[in-house]
């Protein structure tokens, strides 16, 4: 069983940002970068699977150089090999250019199952495991609950979460992709041993030239989404409460709504 | 409630940056021990302590320990996270590989070890000492016990502690009167009772391994007299654990560290193995006394800085009058009590010590290690004249002042901080056992006075005095250092006038040595703060304006500690000096029966 999790590396939560001088995107001068919160259960849930079929999972990441913090990451915490995309041919792309290029590298790497978080805390955007599954033309499960393995292991059941606390219950055929939901398990620290061992396991670059993709469908040059700037919310202090029973807060509120704050039409 | 984040970046700037902790590297089995390794190692460390650690910091307060019929209970979730550390090899950071362990330098469990003690001392207690008893057996027990002993105390399946004191035998070991039999197959039969035994007896592992002061029969009186034994709880019989006659006969209620059982130990014939040559135990059980001195300096620093950490929290959120110079912050209903000159003061006072704590406590652990495994032996004696000179230092210096700080963060925090529910107040008591356990401070000053300071005809002082005096010469002219080493100078020309003094007066009176110490200890302490401080502020000035954002950040708040501490609290160093040349005659005359 070979499973890969494909991981991403954001700006810490925790640091204070700011809007660099192009205006579209954040100051990354002394901003700490920490491995994407909602990929850690996606390398959990592949540790446990892999841990319980005797497989190897292995980690890819795109990014800038910086990524490779994140692989060694996920290699302390249990990946045998890691598979790292940092040609500058293949950043600063949208998640249809990026998942274009982590396909490429998985399907020359070759797998039985690819995990994926649920989105990158930073961009949001919850689309580059959809994008993988499209490319290598795997099903693909999202909102994912519970990843179990079938017996023949040829397919995977899987637990979605629904609303009303309702819950879907489904088969997907191997080889495929599934992107879990944030809370599916709790993931590990990574022990001493772990990170010890980390040091001395192979992170893999890989080119974009070696992907086999037309140098126009990746990085920016492949994206079809473009930042054009970015800001930060602004906070303001005034609170006002709307007093009364449930339908008459509710309509007093989709008044102001569309009004007030012209958000609803 | 305090949250705690750990300090990763201060103790990357005093390990890494004011110290070469990278040149470790360069001695034999450390090789693979770089700063990047060591400080992964800390990152994933601190998650640990802050989300699984600290949070049961409080609960185990309020729980305590619970004795019935012979056994201790830790409180809930204490024996989880203790196997959570264990399993993530985090019980054997510095054993050897040979044992099981990770090989890596000291100073790596010494960095966990204020990570650790900060989010939970109570908690912290049950895992250094098993590292303590690990070091006292390596160092000094016969090679077939190492065999049997040292992969269980690193793997954290076993843990361990240290058996000295008795009701009679406190400061004064030489009157221990634990019994130790031979039965003719080279183990003994142990009979006598231990108190104050800290993890004595617990529910975290399934066996403990005590290493227990005791005396041979026909053994010599006093000190001189002393084995150290090593006697499990449970020892092995036809490939079985069975009980061995150490039992818990009660555990002490105590003012704070309460989630840490202080056992009273009972030996009935209990079977163990001598470590090291008979009545030779006091040399043996120094090695851990030092290491474990080393320790409780970091109790102080740890402490200090976790309520240091609560106390900024609460004066930045805390909102009362207004700044003395108009609003700071107009649109707020009042100003954050951060604007206040005196809750500044609190505030720069706490972070002033923990980082003076940090660097000291960092000095002396790689002395620790040139000590232990550098191939020059010049390098060895340097290192270890200086960590024994220093030890006394650091473990009654920043208990001292440990205790202090805990006690400003409270007082920063107002009624707040006097409540429970609020948990700045379990720092101030979970410190006050600092200054006094592992020897009182008292005793380290005696030590410092006494030991340390005519040791080697003066050889171990040197290595502190030339260090200083050669910074204070190649910096003499530097104009921008001026600040710092102008009153670095003149506090140590009176340290350097203080143990003049001392030396000639002990020679007439020991009592005035023994009057004298711990305001020596206390000169000594600022005058090394001093030190490092002036050290830590010519690097910050270097490396000014220098890095990304957080660095330029954190080098100009270095600098302006470093000019609080210079300016408002080494002045406190003059008084000592005051007060230990005025001589022991006021202590000393005054009649016994007037107290």
């Amino acid at each position: 069983m070979k499973i890969a999790v494909c991981v991403k590396q954001v700006p810490d939560p925790e640091a204070r940002l700011r809007v660099g001088a192009d205006g579209a995107w954040i100051d990354e001068e002394g901003v700490a970068f920490v491995l994407n919160e909602s990929d850690e259960y996606a390398v959990e849930e592949a540790l446990r699977i892999a841990e319980r079929t005797g497989g190897e999972v292995i980690a890819f990441g795109l990014g800038p150089e910086r990524t490779r913090e994140a692989l060694r990451k996920v290699l302390a915490l249990g990946a045998s090999r890691a598979v790292l995309l940092s040609d500058p041919a293949l950043l600063g792309g949208d998640a249809l250019a990026t998942g274009r290029a982590l396909a490429a590298a998985i399907r020359q790497e070759g797998a039985d199952l690819v995990l994926t978080g649920s989105a990158s805390s930073d961009l949001g955007y919850a689309a580059t495991g959809s994008v993988i599954a499209g490319e290598l033309g795997w099903p693909h499960a999202w909102l994912v609950m519970g990843v179990e393995l079938a017996e023949d292991r040829r397919s995977v059941r899987i637990t979605r979460e629904m609303e009303g606390g309702m819950n879907e219950l489904s088969a997907v055929v191997l080889p495929a992709v599934i992107q879990v939901q944030a809370g599916i398990n709790h993931p590990r620290y990574a022990s001493l041993k772990g990170i010890m061992a980390a040091k001395k396991k192979e992170i893999r670059e890989v080119a974009a030239a070696e992907l086999g993709v037309d140098a126009g469908r990746l990085g920016r040059a492949g994206s079809r989404l473009e930042t054009v700037s970015v800001a930060l919310p602004v906070s303001g202090r005034e609170v006002e409460w709307i007093a009364g029973d449930a339908a008459a807060v509710a309509a007093a509120l989709v008044t102001k709504l569309e009004q007030e704050a012209k958000v609803l039409r | 409630m305090p949250t705690y984040k750990a300090p990763l970046r201060d103790l990357r700037f005093v390990y890494y940056e004011l110290f070469d902790a990278e040149s470790l590297t360069a001695l034999p089995g450390f090789e693979d021990a770089g700063g990047d390794l060591v400080m992964t190692a800390m990152e994933e460390l601190a998650k640990i302590c802050e989300e699984v650690i600290q949070p049961l910091n409080a609960p185990g307060d309020e729980e305590g320990c619970k004795f019935e019929n012979g056994k201790v209970t830790s409180p809930k979730g204490f024996k989880e996270a203790y196997d959570l550390l264990a399993q993530g090899g985090w019980t054997s950071l510095i054993c050897h590989p040979d044992y099981g362990g990770q090989g890596l330098p000291h100073h790596a469990d010494i960095m966990a070890g204020e990570m650790l003690c900060a989010s939970n001392l109570s908690f912290a207690m049950y895992q250094t000492l098993t590292s303590g008893a690990y070091l006292a057996i390596e160092h000094h027990a016969s090679q077939e016990l190492k065999n049997y002993y040292l992969p269980k105390l690193a793997s954290g399946e076993w843990a361990g502690t240290m058996c000295l004191t008795e009701p009679q035998a406190g400061s004064d070991l030489g009157l221990v009167r634990m019994k130790a039999e031979p039965r003719g197959d080279g183990s003994f039969l142990l009979t006598g009772t231990k108190i104050f035994i800290s993890a004595g007896e617990h529910d975290m592992t399934e066996n403990i391994v005590h290493l227990v002061l005791a005396r041979l029969p026909g053994a010599p009186a006093g000190t001189r007299g002393i084995s150290l034994l090593i006697v499990p709880k449970m020892r092995e019989e036809g490939g079985k654990l069975v009980l061995n006659g150490v039992t818990c006969g009660s555990i002490e209620h105590k003012m704070g560290i309460k989630a840490s059982a202080t056992c009273v130990m009972n030996f009935d014939g209990a079977v163990g193995h001598l470590v090291g040559e008979p009545h030779k135990g006091m040399k043996a059980m120094f090695t851990f006394m030092n290491a474990a001195r080393l320790h409780v300096g970091i109790h102080g620093l740890a402490l200090a800085e976790a309520a240091r950490q609560g106390a900024v929290q609460f004066a930045r959120e805390r909102l009362q009058g207004r700044a003395l110079t108009g609003a700071k912050y107009p649109e707020l209903e009042a100003d954050p009590i951060l604007v206040h000159p005196d809750v500044r003061r609190m505030l720069l006072a706490c972070r002033a010590f923990t980082e003076g704590a940090r660097a000291l406590t960092a000095w002396t652990t790689l002395a620790i290690v040139d000590a232990e495994h550098h191939p020059d032996p010049d390098r060895q004696q340097a290192g270890d004249d200086l960590a024994s000179l220093l030890t006394p230092v650091v473990k009654a210096f920043q208990t001292d002042l440990g205790f202090e700080t805990t006690n400003i963060a409270l007082q920063v925090c107002g009624g707040y901080g006097f409540t429970r529910d609020y948990g700045m107040e379990q720092f101030v008591r979970d410190c006050r056992i600092t200054p006094i356990y592992e020897g009182t401070n008292g005793i380290q000053a005696l030590d410092l006075v006494g030991r340390k300071m005519p040791a080697n005809f003066g050889r171990s002082l040197r290595r502190f005095f030339h260090p200083v005096a050669e910074f204070l010469a190649a910096e003499a002219g530097n104009e921008r250092l001026k600040e710092f080493v102008e009153p670095l100078a003149k506090a140590f020309e009176r340290l350097q006038r203080a143990t003049g003094w001392l030396a000639e007066q002990s020679l007439k009176s020991r009592d005035e040595a023994g009057a004298a110490a711990t305001d020596y200890l206390h000169l000594f302490g600022w005058v090394a703060f001093a030190f490092l401080w002036a050290r830590m502020a010519k690097l910050a000035l270097e490396k000014e304006g220098k890095g990304g954002k957080e660095d330029v950040l954190f080098y100009d708040a270095k600098v302006r500690t470093a000019r609080f501490f210079f300016q408002r609290m080494l002045p406190r160093h003059s008084a000592h000096f005051a007060a230990l040349l005025a001589g022991c005659a006021s202590t000393m005359e005054f009649p016994d029966e007037a107290f």
